[in-house]
């Protein structure tokens, strides 16, 4: 099917995805510096005395699933169209292995 | 070059399904090695019930019997009912979505091979000192304390033949998201190709645990790790845990596929669209759903507590509704259909009561309470052999039947395929019914042998006696390959004549590229809307034109044939010097041709619309 779908002349949009791409590259800068300074508030919380594990841990759990969410839609083009079976079967996976933890942490106890 | 109608010698053949891309070729593959470890784990099967004839029996000894027991359930699950499913789902998926091929024929041969090296290596422990013998479970506290290398075989051949489902279910997933023909929407699927893809889905979930399971077990046993030894600060129920968060999804990885099996033969034979379609695909994908939510119920008399048991109780009871609401769409499918009784549909009808038993025993055991009683006694062992034999091999052979003039383009004998069915069902019956009342007069599952005057005589006599009657329904469907092959009539594209889903609108076998022209789909049953319109073929969504189709390659062997030497070398590097160095040659074997196969642009190659003209001119496709 894939072959079907070529356009007929790839010079015609050519304006349209320079312009296109040259704004997912600047979504991708920004995402990229804001996860690097993430990065480095994680090392700050870890090593900062004043904190205490009871803050630190959840804290940077929190930071990492910011990362993530960075990481999907920006660097692996979750945000474009056409994403849509991706996202449930990674969302799909999500709540299994969410449900699965939390049976052990609340009923299983193991 | 096409390969298309080509006379060729032994060697060519053999070269070609080795290094064989096509989806149909895989089929047969799969066919052919699920079916010889099918009559393997039939033949460990003979030897349990001959040992269990008569009480106090010595036809083998109690740790042969741990051995043949193990690598019945071992054998029957993850090298013989597995393959055969994904036999049926290459034969099927690609051709009933309208498609030339999956979206990955590399991945597909790949996963094979991985498969059959697997198996073939946890096999070979026969011959190597002894097969793993602690149950298809391989339970840690067990598992451990076993003295001989089965376990490792099993830890390491599971391991790789596991990593082989997952490719071949990965395949699946992305070659029906995205390879339907124009106009086969998701709500116009068959039935079979939404269970194949409800099925992949839950592979890709179930089976990470698993592996995971695996590597730790393959830690324990052979390079001094100790995640399941409560001595060492290990937890032995982590093990159990792993195990059945896959094990129960894998239950149904199993029979779903045979719910979409028997959704076709029901709707083809009734002459009637299946009832309730989509209630059918809302219940298969709620029963892949709720599959992860009731591992537990495996471990009820682990001491799990009161709350985790009611709740893995209620849970795995919710499971009965979708389940419920299946064999209605099936009986409602047959009730005011022009019902005919071929094979496949005997097997079919004889499914429904046979799997309904199965399901309410289950129920039964769900019931957390009770299941103190059933738990470790024949009356499980009965349960979860009327769920996969009466569901899964019913289905199997069904399909087989079924599928048969498509995959080979020769009918089964029908007299002979009553014969098996008629001979199979009654076996089937005689030898597990009776082992529901030998569970609940107290005999326990997984003993080798009992004793005289505690009422169990009977029961196992007569079970034995069973067993001797699916063996000849085996031996009878066998002769019925073998005439069928020799003598068979070469048959047409329909050759039920009540063909609904676009497999029976190409000629069997089908050829090489599947369609000439991509199909338009217009409906659920595309093939059957185009009959009633009195139309001799499919609608064509495109114009005739060159096919680009992909080449065969070897590498799929040899990857896998690397992690079978590197699993030997692994297994053995405590006991000999030249242990690591296999094991690192294997891997550089496998790593080596991967890196081959990321270097080397393949494109493909191209059949003519010339050779495509003619191919179909003679006699393939209408």
């Amino acid at each position: 099917m894939a072959n079907h779908t070529h356009v007929q002349n790839p010079k015609v949009d050519v304006q349209y995805r320079r312009k296109k791409n040259a704004e997912e590259m600047k979504h991708q800068i920004i995402s990229f510096t804001l996860m690097i300074f993430l990065t480095l508030i994680a090392f700050f919380a870890v090593g900062y005395e004043g904190f205490s594990a009871w803050f630190a841990v959840p804290f940077i759990l929190l930071l990492a699933v910011v990362q993530v969410i960075f990481q999907l839609y920006y660097f692996m083009h979750m945000s474009h169209k056409g994403h849509e079976l991706p996202a449930l079967f990674l969302y799909g996976g999500v709540v299994v292995a969410f449900v699965t933890v939390w049976a052990f942490l609340t009923i299983v106890w193991i | 070059m096409s390969t298309l109608a080509r006379k060729k010698g032994v060697g060519a053949v053999i070269w070609d399904y080795l290094t064989t891309v096509d989806h149909k070729k895989i089929a047969i593959l799969y066919l052919i090695a699920g079916g010889i470890f099918f009559l393997l784990g039939g033949l460990e099967a003979m030897i349990i019930r001959i040992q269990l004839a008569v009480p106090n029996n010595d036809f083998i000894s109690a740790g042969f019997y741990n051995e043949v027991l193990t690598m019945h359930g071992t054998t029957m699950i993850f090298l013989a009912a597995m393959p055969l499913v994904f036999a049926m789902m290459n034969a099927v998926v690609p051709i009933q979505i309208g498609a030339r091929d999956v979206a990955f024929p590399f991945l597909n041969s790949l996963g094979f091979w991985l498969f059959f090296f697997g198996g073939v290596f946890l096999n070979l422990s026969w011959f190597l000192g002894g097969a793993p013998d602690a149950g298809w479970t391989s339970y840690a506290s067990l598992s451990l304390a076993s003295p001989t290398h089965g376990i490792d075989f099993y830890v390491l051949g599971l391991q790789i033949s596991g990593l082989g489902t997952l490719i071949g279910g990965i395949n699946f997933l992305v070659t029906i998201i995205n390879m339907r023909a124009p106009g086969m929407t998701y709500m116009r699927m068959p039935m079979f190709t939404w269970a194949t893809f409800v099925t992949s889905a839950l592979i890709l979930f179930a089976f990470p645990p698993l592996t995971v399971g695996l590597i730790f077990m393959m830690m324990d046993r052979l390079f001094g790790g100790n995640f399941f030894d409560p001595a060492l600060g290990g937890n032995t129920i982590i093990w159990e845990h792993l195990f059945w968060i896959f094990g129960h999804p894998e239950v149904y990885i199993l029979v779903l596929p045979a719910f979409g099996i028997f959704s076709e033969i029901f709707a083809t034979f009734s002459r009637k669209r299946l009832f309730g379609y989509s209630s059918m695909v809302f219940a298969t994908v709620l029963i892949g759903f709720l599959g992860f939510m009731v591992w537990a119920h495996h471990m009820f008399t682990v001491g799990l507590g009161p709350i985790a048991n009611a709740i893995f109780a209620v849970a795995t009871m919710a499971i009965a509704v979708p389940t419920g609401i299946k064999i209605f769409n099936w009986l409602f499918t047959m009730w005011g259909g022009s019902i005919r009784f071929t094979t496949p549909m005997m097997y079919a009808v004889a499914f429904i009561p046979s799997f309904v038993i199965g399901g309410v025993t289950g129920v039964m055991n769900a019931t957390a309470a009770a299941d103190y009683q059933y738990h470790d006694s024949y009356f499980v062992v009965a349960h979860f052999h009327y769920v996969i034999v009466g569901g899964v091999v019913f289905a199997l052979l069904a399909g087989a039947h079924y599928w048969w003039p498509k995959m080979f383009g020769k009918m089964l004998d029908e007299k002979l395929g009553k014969v098996t069915f008629w001979l199979f069902f009654i076996g089937f019956h005689l030898t597990f019914f009776i082992q529901h009342f030998l569970g609940l007069m107290g005999m326990p599952r997984r003993v080798f042998t009992f004793l005289p005057g505690q009422g169990f005589e009977t029961g196992n006599m007569i079970s034995t006696v069973g067993a001797f009657f699916m063996a000849a329904g085996t031996i009878v469907l066998l002769a019925n390959v073998v005439i069928t092959t020799v003598k068979g009539k070469r048959v047409g594209n329909d050759p039920w004549e009540d063909g609904r889903t676009l497999e029976w609108a190409v000629s069997s076998p089908a050829p090489e590229y599947n369609f000439a022209q991509t199909p338009l789909v217009r409906g659920l049953d595309a093939y059957w809307i185009e009959k009633m319109e009195g139309k001799k073929g499919l609608t064509p969504a495109e114009p005739l034109g060159d096919i680009h189709m992909p080449n065969p390659s070897i590498l799929p062997f040899v990857i896998s044939l690397g992690l079978f030497v590197a699993a030997f070398g692994f297994l053995f590097h405590q006991d000999h010097a030249w242990g690591t160095p296999v094991g690192i040659v294997g891997l550089l074997i496998t790593l080596g041709a991967m890196f081959f196969r990321s270097i080397i642009d393949d494109h493909g190659f191209h059949i003519h619309k010339e050779e495509v003209m003619e191919a179909e001119k003679k006699g393939a496709g209408a």
